[in-house]
């Protein structure tokens, strides 16, 4: 099986949009361009804001991915969980795909019997290992997220240890919403590690509404331009994985 | 994704409900929950009058993921590397398909209950009993990976320490599938999250560590020194401080390696009972050596035998005092591994 790249979008918010477009139509766009997109929404210990909680579930589940709402101290842990069920989530679309082809009649993994069903997932396994990932984190940093950057920061510092310990190769980028002029504001460009990150987080001011639609809508293109430019130096990346989930 | 019932559903299952496998039709009577963590809800049961544990989520890759663990590790011959596995099936219920499996139901304390029932003597025998299952485990190429003290728990008498929940467990070379930060090598700053050997015994010298301190203090920035800080701290680890400053640092190879210095902190005449300071002042670091087996008898107790005369020059009566005794020690071992194979 060719495997192609996996593009995720990382949204770390508090949920709560009040700016722009719809932000689940926006998440539903992405999908459509085979980005899915994960939600982890930071929560202080005592507040549980049900508003939010709505965003950020309807986010995900338009954007064919996972949400996890986590209160500041696991989230390290968290945004590992998240990306690698989202990773996994997004392979088995692509296995389901295949099996479909080769079963018919709208059958996936989950209606083979349990016997066949482990060696589907040694092959989602392999994949999830060696599969290159591209993910785009996009950071809440409006006036409510202010106490949350520092543990949001070694969350992302946590989450290329994780990925970077996988043999296939990752990309990370960072935006930050809302930007300076913008809606979103480029952070970091495509790079495998994010160590540099510590530096430009001590310069992050928060403040501000909360764009989370028009963010997410001028987030998508950058994963085209790095496309692009990696075509561009090399012509034999093909097979993206379009239309998995 | 298909709409399967959510995990709140599920941890509401009362007692007396049914539930009937729909591949294989085994019918399992629900007794009580037994808990749950991130990745499902475990339920004693019963089936043919026998008591079974059995582990359902809402995300059937996980179940499949952790069967496909369990199925490796009953290849492994006289061992019990986690529960036994007793069969996996879809549970059909009025809101959607549950994935379950259904394995051997161990029955005991977990790790810290244990040991606060039965005082720290314990922690060493648990400790050792712990690192001959994990050189197995690394033996036949896995990292157990989310090793914590709720994923062991204490049966007998006599007192077995077990490994369950192999939701971490993974081919040594890949990368870490599930891990709990405070046990975690990489949240320290220690170590990437590569799955080898080294990756557990880490997680090892944390279980240790977290038998003194039940509370866990909280990480400010990491390091070997911040952790060691603590470890000073507590008189009951004061014989284990430099085994595990080793096991935090990546030092032992093996989880023999590691088992061999904790024998050695046990011995009667070991370091930590008279006059300590002057003689760990002496002592030589470790010796680097290859990983031995514990059944090879012969082998090992010469490699203490040289390591005593090392340290004590003229004391051949106690030397050979001590020979005896890990002689004994490695017999008896020997025969514990032997019953438990036969
Ligand atoms: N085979 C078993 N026998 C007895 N208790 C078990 C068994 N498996 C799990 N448990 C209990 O259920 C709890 C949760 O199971 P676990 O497999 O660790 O779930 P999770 O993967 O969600 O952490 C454990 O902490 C333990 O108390
Ligand atoms: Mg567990």
């Amino acid at each position: 099986m060719k495997t192609g790249t996996i593009r995720q979008i990382l949204l770390i918010t508090d949920g709560c949009s009040n700016q722009g477009e719809d932000p689940i139509a926006m998440a539903a766009l992405a999908k459509e361009q085979g980005i899915t997109v994960n939600v982890i929404g930071v929560m202080e210990h005592d507040v549980i804001d049900e508003q939010g909680m709505k965003e950020i579930e309807g986010l995900a589940m338009a954007g064919g991915g996972v949400s996890q709402i986590v209160y500041a101290q696991q989230l390290s842990q968290t945004v590992q969980m998240v990306t690698r069920k989202a990773m996994t989530q997004t392979l088995q679309g692509v296995v389901n795909k295949e099996i479909q082809q080769i079963l018919g009649g709208g059958r996936t993994v989950e209606d083979l019997p349990p016997e066949q069903r482990g060696e589907v997932m040694e092959v989602i396994d392999e994949l999830g290992e060696t599969v290159e990932l591209d993910v785009l984190i996009l950071v809440d940093t409006s006036a409510s997220m202010k106490q949350k950057l520092p543990t949001v920061k070694e969350a992302l510092l946590d989450l290329s240890l994780s990925l970077n310990a996988r043999s296939g190769d990752n990309h990370f980028s960072v935006f930050v919403f809302p930007g300076k002029r913008k809606d979103v504001e480029k952070l970091l460009d495509w790079t495998p590690k994010l160590e540099s990150l510590t530096s430009i987080f001590a310069k992050l001011t928060t403040g501000g509404i909360t764009p989370t639609g028009p963010a997410l809508r001028e987030a998508l293109p950058y994963f085209d331009k790095k496309r692009s430019l990696r075509s561009f130096l090399n012509r034999d990346d093909e097979s993206f994985f379009e239309e998995s989930v | 994704m298909m709409m399967n019932p959510s995990l709140k559903n599920l941890s509401k299952i009362s007692s007396g409900t049914i539930i009937e496998g729909k591949w294989h039709h085994n019918r399992y009577t629900i007794i009580k929950q037994l808990g749950f963590g991130a990745n499902g809800i475990v339920y004693l049961a019963r089936h043919d009058s026998k008591q079974v544990a059995l582990k359902m989520s809402d995300n059937g890759m996980s179940v499949t993921s952790e069967v496909n663990v369990l199925k490796a590790f009953a290849k492994v011959q006289g061992s019990a590397l986690g529960p036994s596995l007793l069969d996996v099936d879809d549970w059909e219920t009025s809101e959607g398909k549950v994935s379950f499996y259904v394995m051997e139901f161990i029955k005991g304390p977990d790790f810290l209950s244990f040991l606060k029932q039965k005082g720290p003597d314990w922690t060493g025998v648990m400790v050792l009993q712990l690192l001959a299952d994990l050189q197995l485990l690394h033996d036949n190429g896995w990292v157990f990976g989310d090793l914590k003290p709720e994923n062991l728990i204490v049966t007998g008498p006599p007192a077995r320490i077990r490994c369950i929940d192999v939701g971490g467990t993974t081919m040594q070379g890949r990368s870490i599938k599930e891990f709990t930060e405070y046990f975690d090598r990489g949240y320290w700053g220690l170590g990437s999250r590569k799955a080898e050997p080294r990756y557990d015994l880490f997680a090892v010298a944390m279980i240790m560590i977290n038998t003194a301190f039940p509370q866990r203090f909280t990480k400010k920035s990491g390091g070997l020194e911040e952790i060691m800080e603590k470890v000073k701290q507590s008189p009951e680890l004061t014989r284990y401080e430099k085994i595990i400053s080793y096991a935090l640092s990546g030092k032992f190879l093996s989880a023999n390696e590691m088992r061999m210095e904790i024998i050695q902190v046990h011995l009667p005449d070991a370091p930590s009972r008279s006059n300590r300071q002057q003689k760990t002042a002496k002592q030589p670091p470790f010796p680097r050596q290859p990983a031995r087996s514990p059944v090879k008898k012969a082998k090992s107790s010469t490699s203490v035998q040289t390591r005593k005369q090392f340290n004590k020059g003229k004391k051949k009566f106690a030397a050979l005092e001590t020979i005896t005794i890990i002689l004994v020690i490695s017999l008896m071992y020997f025969f514990y591994i032997y019953s438990q194979i036969t």
